[in-house]
């Protein structure tokens, strides 16, 4: 996804020399190419994540569309302040790219696991929250995010679903996509774990248990309408995600279902339990630690359809 | 545009008495951080800015960004006497309802290119804006007001290292260096100095002026940019409460509201000063 976002930003800033890439001091030989070929749009703000927001503030109410870019918690949480005063209160066209997120880096320990950013971003007000599951989202995300107004947190990772793009497909912010049709259930993924929801599908479609699998790509402005059908349409909802339950996905779709008075006949949320994982490993090796692969999701379906409750991972250790 | 230049010693009198005012009836605090500042708005809307009020948003214009938002009041007074927005809207600072926040907002508030309030950002969006007007090719000097409490945040040092970085030379820090923070002095809290020889050291052009002398801040602050490829910090060495003798360098006023005799004895010393 990191390098699909780089093209696609780098194409679209050869025609349009408000788009600036401002990098934290990261992003080794991924950047040169922008770099070289754009220097007046590229600036290493050095290790000083606080000053690049706010710098990016500025350039930003100067009319440029700034992208700054860190990995995992560095260019969200290290500088949440800036972002939220000094961007959203001001609408300012700041968008911040974490690459990293969840257990991509997870072998580099807590500091490194982003696994709390999304709850944390999507409770400012004025932020639109984009969490893509596939390259062909993380490439129109990028271009839909410098034609969208204001400000903006891209949440990539390491593990991609591949290509999910259909030919002719649009991307649109706030509207997810419905990756697998089907109505025994719904699961609801956002990031690069959709793939893991696509597996799980593959497998239960050969016991003939046809799974729809929605990409949710957008995690504000939540699309309360692709809910509001999964629990109408389908035999229920199974959220998923590489993130703490406290707060991420599993917790926007419930907050909506309650908010809007829909009963999904079942529903579930896999995710992180609170807690660090001082354990370390690949993405893959944590997904499984902590109940989070494709035998874990056909596990969560098999349990909600057969009426148990879902074990909503393991907490962490 | 500039107007003809005003006389910045009757407006400076006139943002105290404001200040005062203000913070009065809306029984809020920082009226010293305000009174503090009082000569360097003045000199800054009343003589050196160009900035045109009928155009709040003319890109050639020199931005303010007030980075001790604490001092708002004063902030909102300076504007207001500059023909921002009407003189009668400073009545509802404070109040249910009102968008004059104790901390500058820029919201419906023209004239205010920062909102802050949270001590140690100003620097870096006023550094961004004036990357942006260079490469522009815009005169436009870029002016964020500072307090010495401030400069304990990291973040001011971070700005402060990329602005000489990237020499930007129409960026000018303003400290508003009265020596005294929120609950002591500075000196007592985290030691600035040697202040000026830490500006230096990290690539700034130092100019020291008595923050309450207007011919030195007129001279500190018309004159930028001094020195090709340098940003500028202006050191105003100021009196907390500058104005109100009760108030003045001390600890209590940083918090506390005028009120009842307190209230009217500052306002008769202010509005003796002013006559």
């Amino acid at each position: 996804m990191r390098d699909v976002f780089v093209q696609r930003l780098q194409a679209i800033a050869e025609q349009d020399a408000r788009v600036t890439l401002i990098t934290g001091d990261l992003g080794f030989g991924v950047l040169d190419k922008f770099a070289k070929a754009l220097p007046a749009q590229y600036l290493n703000a050095g290790v000083a994540e606080q000053n690049m927001t706010g710098l990016a503030t500025g350039l930003a109410l100067e009319g440029r569309v700034v992208f700054t870019y860190s990995i995992a918690n560095f260019p969200t949480l290290r500088c949440l302040e800036q972002i939220r005063n000094d961007a959203c209160y001001h609408n300012a066209a700041v968008k911040v790219v974490a690459i990293g997120g969840g257990f991509s880096y997870g072998a580099l320990g807590i500091s490194h696991h982003a696994t709390e950013d999304i709850a944390i971003l999507r409770a400012l007000p004025d932020i639109t929250v984009l969490v893509p599951g596939c390259d062909w989202e993380a490439e129109q995300a990028t271009a839909a995010l410098v034609a969208a107004p204001g400000t903006a947190y891209l949440r990539l990772d390491k593990s991609s679903a591949g290509n999910t793009g259909r030919p002719g497909e649009t991307f649109t912010i706030g509207a997810w996509r419905r990756v697998r049709e089907g109505d025994v259930l719904t699961v609801i993924a956002s990031g690069g774990i959709l793939g893991v929801a696509l597996q799980a599908a593959d497998l239960l479609a050969q016991e003939g248990i046809a799974l729809r699998v929605v990409s949710a790509h957008t995690i504000k402005p939540l699309d309360t309408a692709s809910i509001g059908e999964a629990a109408r349409d389908t035999g229920g909802i199974l959220t998923l995600e590489e993130h703490t339950l406290d707060g991420g996905l599993g917790s926007a779709v419930a907050e909506a279902c309650l908010d809007y008075g829909w009963q999904p006949k079942r529903f579930g949320r896999l995710g992180l339990v609170a807690g660090f994982s001082s354990i370390v490993g690949s993405q893959e090796y944590l997904r499984s630690r902590y109940g989070l692969d494709t035998p874990a999701v056909v596990q969560g379906v098999r349990d909600l359809l057969a009426g148990r409750r879902v074990r909503a991972g393991v907490a962490a250790s | 545009m500039t107007a003809a230049p005003m006389d910045t010693r009757a407006l400076a009198a006139r943002i105290r008495l404001h200040a005062v005012r203000m913070t009065s009836a809306g029984g809020s605090s920082h009226v010293a951080s305000a009174l503090s500042m009082a000569d360097i708005l003045a000199v800054l809307y009343g003589h050196v800015l160009r900035v045109d009020p009928a155009q709040p948003r003319w890109p050639d214009r020199d931005r303010v960004i007030l980075s001790k938002g604490h001092a708002g009041a004063g902030m909102y007074a300076a504007l207001a006497e500059r023909g921002f927005f009407p003189l009668e809207k400073l009545k509802t600072h404070y109040q249910d309802g009102s968008d004059l926040s104790g901390h500058v907002s820029h919201k419906g508030i023209p004239g205010v290119e920062l909102s802050t309030g949270s001590l140690g950002h100003g620097l870096s969006v006023a550094a961004g804006m004036a990357l942006a007007c260079k490469a522009d090719g815009r005169p436009s000097r870029v002016y964020t007001i500072l307090s010495d409490g401030e400069c304990d945040e990291g973040s001011i040092w971070e700005a402060v290292m990329f602005a000489s970085h990237h020499k930007l030379d129409r960026l000018v820090a303003v400290v508003d260096y009265n020596k005294i923070q929120s609950l002591d002095l500075v000196a007592n809290t985290l030691a600035l100095e040697p202040f000026a020889d830490k500006w230096r050291a990290f690539g700034w052009h130092v100019i020291e002026v008595d923050g309450h002398d207007h011919a030195q801040l007129t001279a500190a602050l018309g004159g930028v940019p001094v020195h090709a490829g340098k940003p500028t910090v202006v050191l105003c060495h100021t009196t907390k409460g500058k104005g109100v003798s009760f108030m003045e360098n001390t600890v209590l006023w940083h918090y506390r509201t005028a009120r009842g005799a307190e209230f009217d004895a500052a306002i008769a010393e202010l509005e003796g000063a002013a006559r």
